[in-house]
């Protein structure tokens, strides 16, 4: 049964992440990368962690396509008609392969150490994941945490500053 | 039985889309969205390691991606439209006002 919903939500997966990068129309595009979000979503839910799941939905899925749809129909940009030269398609291809056969050799070369961490099947289904997450974030990662709030504080006044039509 | 294993082969594939699409595309929106799916794959990879090793630390990282990527795409986005308000296109291939 797990194998089973594994192996149909990948390949809609894979199959919305290649027609993100062949549509000609950039709406379609950015449609099927929602679908892959999606797929997402339901593999952090195989892997237990609901948390990221909700949080991949409400902010890839909802905010940040929606800014992308946004700009899209802001700019109105037609139909792509213009594609690259066929060598340069072909040397693509080639240095895409290439990146997965290495990623691939490396996930075969070795296995995960430090296997039997603290945070098992039963401690997230004891504890929940989001109090798990939250344990960890505010106690733990604290400074970082506010780094990441001031990160957002400035691209928020240089997104305002950079759309502004005179400075 | 679904591995660890099994997760990183997928993440990998879905990298290596978002590699295809970001050196075949022009529209500047469209690689930024095949940046996005590499994201993507790299933040499942995270998740399925945490799960596997019984960490929570991956996930915090995921998080911090997540930000990044919000901020990656307001500031973004918002270069993009003052270059189509400049030069009336966003083909990266117009993108050369930097060269001498």
């Amino acid at each position: 049964m797990e194998a089973i919903l594994f192996y149909l939500t990948a390949t809609v997966a894979i199959l919305s992440a290649f027609f993100v990068t062949k549509c000609r129309n950039p709406v379609n595009s950015a449609l099927n990368l929602v679908t892959t979000f999606l797929c997402l979503a339901v593999f952090y839910v195989m892997l237990e962690s609901p948390f990221m799941a909700a949080i991949q939905i409400m902010v890839y899925a909802g905010a940040i396509m929606v800014l992308i749809v946004f700009v899209i129909m802001l700019l109105n940009l037609g139909l792509t008609v213009k594609t690259r030269y066929s060598h340069g398609l072909a040397t693509s291809g080639f240095l895409s392969a290439l990146v997965l056969l290495i990623t691939t050799y490396m996930v075969r070369a070795g296995e995960a150490t430090g296997i039997g961490g603290d945070v098992t099947s039963e401690v997230i289904s004891s504890y929940g994941h989001t109090e798990l997450i939250g344990k960890a974030m505010f106690v733990d990662f604290l400074l970082p945490f506010e780094i990441a709030s001031i990160l957002l504080l400035v691209a928020i006044v240089g997104a305002v500053i950079l759309s502004k039509r005179e400075v | 039985m679904i591995t660890v294993n099994h997760y990183m082969l997928l993440s990998a594939i879905l990298f290596s889309i978002g590699t295809f699409g970001v050196l075949t595309r022009k529209n500047a929106i469209v690689i930024f969205m095949c940046i996005e799916v590499m994201l993507n794959s790299v933040n499942l990879t995270f998740i399925a390691v945490s799960r596997h090793v019984g960490n929570m630390d991956g996930q915090i990282f995921v998080f911090f991606v997540m930000t990044v990527a919000a901020a990656e795409a307001a500031v973004g986005l918002a270069l993009m439209i003052a270059f189509f308000r400049n030069s009336d296109s966003i083909d990266v291939d117009d993108f050369n006002m930097l060269k001498w």
